[in-house]
């Protein structure tokens, strides 16, 4: 309960700028705080996976673009031609396909919104599962090295496949109506529910995370990596809560993926980009590796100020300078400046291998 | 396949493998003397070739490449001691990602400076459509330069580290930073060397290779993960790993022309590298003990 | 019944023999001391127990059970409990956090039903909050409860690590010098509290240093050399045992 209570002045907020930008006009604005909110989804979601499992990922933008690929392919691409196919059929009979007309009046058939997320983000977990098993074992550069490649393969297949739309990505992917009368889309008639939808997402997430970090499971995590030698004769069987908190990590990154897809109803290549992997690491850096709060903040805060435009043709500049900066002067991020400030005494874990030599 | 077609793959996987050998050098140059990798690998041989270029407005090309190499040399100087050299017992996290943002800075200066446009230097000798006749194969006299100045290095290099008290320094502080400390030698200064070879090294590699492969503002990252996948394969810290391990992806890479779409080339390098990653992190070339005892 | 036997345990480092050939067994209720000067391979043959190590060859039976092969959370899982020479906390999490860590496997709450907060879990939490309170206090720190383990003095870690240790209500617990760096009146309180833990029916295999506590406390001590086994025996035999002498005073 208490937990719960510590989300109030919160959602407090929340409220409060949304009734801010309807009394000054300014409405616009939460069309950014809405996509703000989905990307620090898959921001906390890293977040525990560094700070507190201490894997750094280079390559969530490949689970992001994974869930948001392919909710929006199977949305998007007609299943016409393939109408006699067994499994087509049997899709259709279990209800997860959609007739409609597409834009030229032509037939068409589609995966329904519900099913494509669900299999979109599974199929993320899985591939999760597949390349976390090896990876994990990585450590430092080699994890980093990994991750990075596995970003630019999935980067790679979405620009080289025809059914991803290439170069040009996919569009017209339809709102996504999660039950009735509430959907996710980018419509201006839905805008203030979609802000609510997506800050309510990004609030249930958060208090989920922090429910782990302060259970038996979160406890194991920050024990791995407070010293993995101590925390595996304890019973903490590490590789697989690495592992598990991997899967968590990408999935919470391609319900992101799934989410922001149908708001935008489209996604591009650049979304699958290594950029953005490296942007959200940054943000997780800025906010303390560590730290929820801190982390969702930064990602709500730094978002929108790229998505307003703010950092014009220097968006990937400053997100490259936040890195060294911070790394260089405040590596327990801003926050963990100011808490350093208050209590002397606390010490944040670094991911320094143990220290006996 | 006939014999010129597969001359053909061959030089062109000896080209390109020579540049990732010189990469992966350069990987471990740095890493030796300061068990980090540095990420920016790449985006020495981006400046390299870009600043030459530049400078072949007012330069004989000869004289642009020399100034270019000194340049990219005293950027990578500027680097160490701007970034790196104050830090004391940085996390691996924390290096790493201060590099990476170091490369993604460097890649957005160079966008700013030179725009996303595909540049390149001229031909060293002829032009584009001069060939020479290697075993029936039609080659670029370019290619030759490549591997000729890739080879050079490496052989200057091996020397540098032999018989020159310098490189002999930096291959102590590579074997134990403590004991160089004893012996009187200061190792931030070998740190700051070791960015500044691996530097004018890539920068040289950027400007024979611009010719043939182009210049670009984000070609950083494609050559930090092949060099990186190359210095692994070949054993991390080993040069001669390195080489041999270079003109292995080259060729395989040029000879999967025929097979794999050109999207995924890059896809094979980085497979090879998840594949040996998981299988024998410590490189096919090299020991296992020895990556155990740098292990990070 | 042996609760824990060793036969003819091996390990290398490279040409270093630093286990080599030993064998001996822990009958369940007894303390047993391993002792040695440094470098005698002690802190080895404990990481090869606990299976931070693997043997080059030998065989290790822990309740009866071959443990060839396994990793140490499954050790672990099996009752074995230890703590380090080189104190090794839980960087970042408090005293009594460190200790809750050490009831992990007697947990149940899994990923979902902790991301939930779901209610069956609320009891567990509670019991291993209440269990981790008890055990600072049983080592008289717990005041420290809520600091910054890493913080503490050297002593309090030693205590954390211990209490740590017996969260785990292992069978058997191995102790890595748990006297090394503490004073005289220290090293009396550690001599005393490992006897009570023996009471409580935990066997206690001990590495120390410190003679005094060594034959106050053991029922039976094993002597380490280079590697090798030279002695295994009642304290007082050890005491007069030649090669012991001449290893401890000879050279
Ligand atoms: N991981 C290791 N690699 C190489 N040598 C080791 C390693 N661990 C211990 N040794 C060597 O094994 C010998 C025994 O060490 P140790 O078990 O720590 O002795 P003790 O605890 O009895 O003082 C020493 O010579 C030590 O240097
Ligand atoms: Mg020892």
């Amino acid at each position: 309960m208490k937990r719960l209570l510590a989300i109030l002045p919160l959602l407090a907020v929340v409220v409060l700028v949304q009734l801010l930008t309807s009394w000054s006009g300014t409405q616009f604005y939460l069309t950014q705080m809405t996509m703000a909110a989905y990307y620090s989804l898959l921001i906390i979601g890293l977040c525990v996976l560094m700070g507190y499992a201490g894997q750094i990922s280079l390559g969530h933008a490949g689970f992001f673009a994974i869930g948001g690929y392919l909710s929006a392919a199977l949305t998007t691409r007609s299943l016409v031609p393939f109408k006699e196919a067994a499994l087509v059929r049997l899709l259709d009979g279990c209800g997860l396909l959609h007739a409609g007309r597409d834009l030229y009046g032509g037939e068409l058939l589609v995966v329904t919104p519900w099913a494509a997320a669900l299999f979109a983000v599974l199929v993320a977990a899985l591939i999760a599962v597949v390349i976390g098993i090896p990876v994990l074992k990585l450590k430092g550069h080699y994890l980093a090295m990994a991750t990075l490649g596995f970003g630019i393969i999935i980067y790679r297949l979405v620009l080289a496949t025809p059914w991803l739309g290439e170069a040009d990505g996919i569009s017209g992917v339809p709102p996504f109506v999660l039950f009735f009368g509430v959907t996710v889309s980018g419509e201006s008639s839905v805008r203030i529910l979609n802000y609510y939808l997506a800050w309510g997402i990004l609030l249930s997430g958060l208090i989920l995370l922090i429910n782990l970090m302060q259970s038996r499971i979160g406890r194991a995590l920050r024990a791995i990596h407070g010293s993995e030698e101590a925390a595996d004769a304890m019973g903490v069987n590490i590789a697989r809560f690495k592992l598990q908190t991997f899967v968590l990590s990408a999935v919470f990154a391609a319900i992101a993926g799934v989410l922001l897809t149908h708001y935008n109803g489209g996604i591009g290549p650049s979304e699958a980009g290594v950029m953005k992997s490296v942007r959200y690491v940054a943000i997780v850096a800025v906010g303390g590796m560590a730290h929820l709060w801190g982390a969702m903040f930064m990602g709500v805060l730094l978002n929108f100020l790229s998505l307003r435009g703010v950092f014009g043709s220097y968006d990937d500049a400053v997100f490259g300078l936040i890195l060294i900066v911070i790394m260089l002067f405040a590596p327990e991020g801003i926050l963990g400046l100011i808490a350093g400030r208050k209590k002397p005494a606390a010490t944040v874990p670094t991911v320094e291998q143990d220290g006996e030599v | 396949m006939t014999t010129e077609l597969f001359v053909q793959y061959l030089f062109a996987g000896i080209t390109y493998g020579s540049i990732y050998a010189i990469v992966a050098i350069g990987f471990n140059i740095i890493y030796n003397t300061t068990g980090i990798i540095n990420f920016a690998q790449g985006e020495f041989v981006m400046l390299g070739g870009m600043i030459a270029i530049s400078l072949l407005s007012f330069l004989p090309l000869p004289a642009a490449i020399a100034l270019a190499v000194l340049l990219t040399m005293v950027i990578g100087a500027l680097i160490e001691i701007i970034f790196i050299r104050w830090l004391e017992n940085p996390s691996v996290l924390r290096m790493i990602i201060i590099t990476i943002g170091l490369s993604i800075l460097t890649r957005e200066a160079a966008v700013h400076i030179w725009g996303e446009n595909i540049r390149a230097l001229p031909y060293f000798v002829g032009n584009e459509i001069t060939t020479i006749g290697i075993m029936g194969a039609r080659i670029s006299p370019q290619v030759l330069w490549v591997v000729g100045v890739c080879g050079v290095m490496v052989v200057v290099l091996h020397l540098f580290f032999r018989a020159t008290s310098v490189g002999r320094e930096m291959r102590a502080c590579a074997a134990n930073r403590l004991a160089t400390v004893l012996c009187g030698i200061n190792p931030r200064n070998m740190v700051t060397f070791s960015f500044v070879l691996s530097a004018g090294m890539g920068a040289l590699a950027g400007c024979v290779m611009s010719p043939i492969t182009y210049t670009q503002y984000d070609m950083g990252t494609g050559l930090a993960i092949k060099g990186f996948t190359v210095a692994i394969l070949g054993g991390l810290g080993h040069s001669g790993g390195a080489v041999a391990a270079g003109l292995l992806l080259g060729v395989i890479e040029a000879f999967s022309v025929s097979v794999v779409p050109l999207a995924f080339q890059d896809a094979i390098a980085i497979t090879i590298l998840l594949l040996i990653l998981f299988v024998r992190p410590h490189g096919i070339f090299g020991s296992g003990e020895a990556a155990r005892l740098k292990a990070f | 019944m042996a609760i824990l036997a060793v036969e003819n345990l091996h390990r290398r480092f490279g040409g270093l023999h630093a286990v080599n050939d030993v064998s001996f067994q822990v009958a369940a209720g007894q303390i047993k001391a391993v002792i040695g000067p440094n470098g005698a391979g002690k802190t080895t043959l404990f990481n090869l127990l606990s299976g931070a190590l693997m043997p080059s060859s030998g065989v290790v039976r822990f309740q009866g059970k071959d443990i060839q092969g396994r990793r140490p959370f499954e050790i672990a899982a099996l009752g074995m409990a230890r703590t380090y020479q080189n104190i090794k906390m839980f960087t970042g999490m408090t005293a009594l956090e460190n200790v809750m860590v050490g009831c992990h496997l007697r947990g149940r709450a899994g990923f979902f039903s902790s991301m939930l907060h779901a209610p069956w879990t609320w009891g567990e939490e509670r019991a291993v909050l209440e269990k981790s309170m008890e055990l600072l206090e049983l080592l008289e720190i717990g005041e420290c409860a809520h600091v910054l383990a890493t913080s503490l003095a050297f002593g309090q870690q030693r205590a954390v690590e211990l209490a740590r240790a017996l969260a785990m209500q292992p069978s058997l617990l191995l102790l890595d010098e748990p006297a090394a760096g503490l004073n005289i009146y220290e090293t009396a309180e550690v001599g005393r509290l490992i006897s009570k833990i023996r009471d409580m029916g935990i066997t206690v295999l001990l590495v120390e240093h410190d003679m005094s506590l060594v034959m106050d406390i053991s029922d039976e001590i094993v002597v380490l050399c280079f590697g090798e086994m030279i002695a295994e025996d009642l304290p007082a035999a050890i005491q007069k045992n030649p090669e012991v002498i001449r290893i401890y005073l000879g050279e």
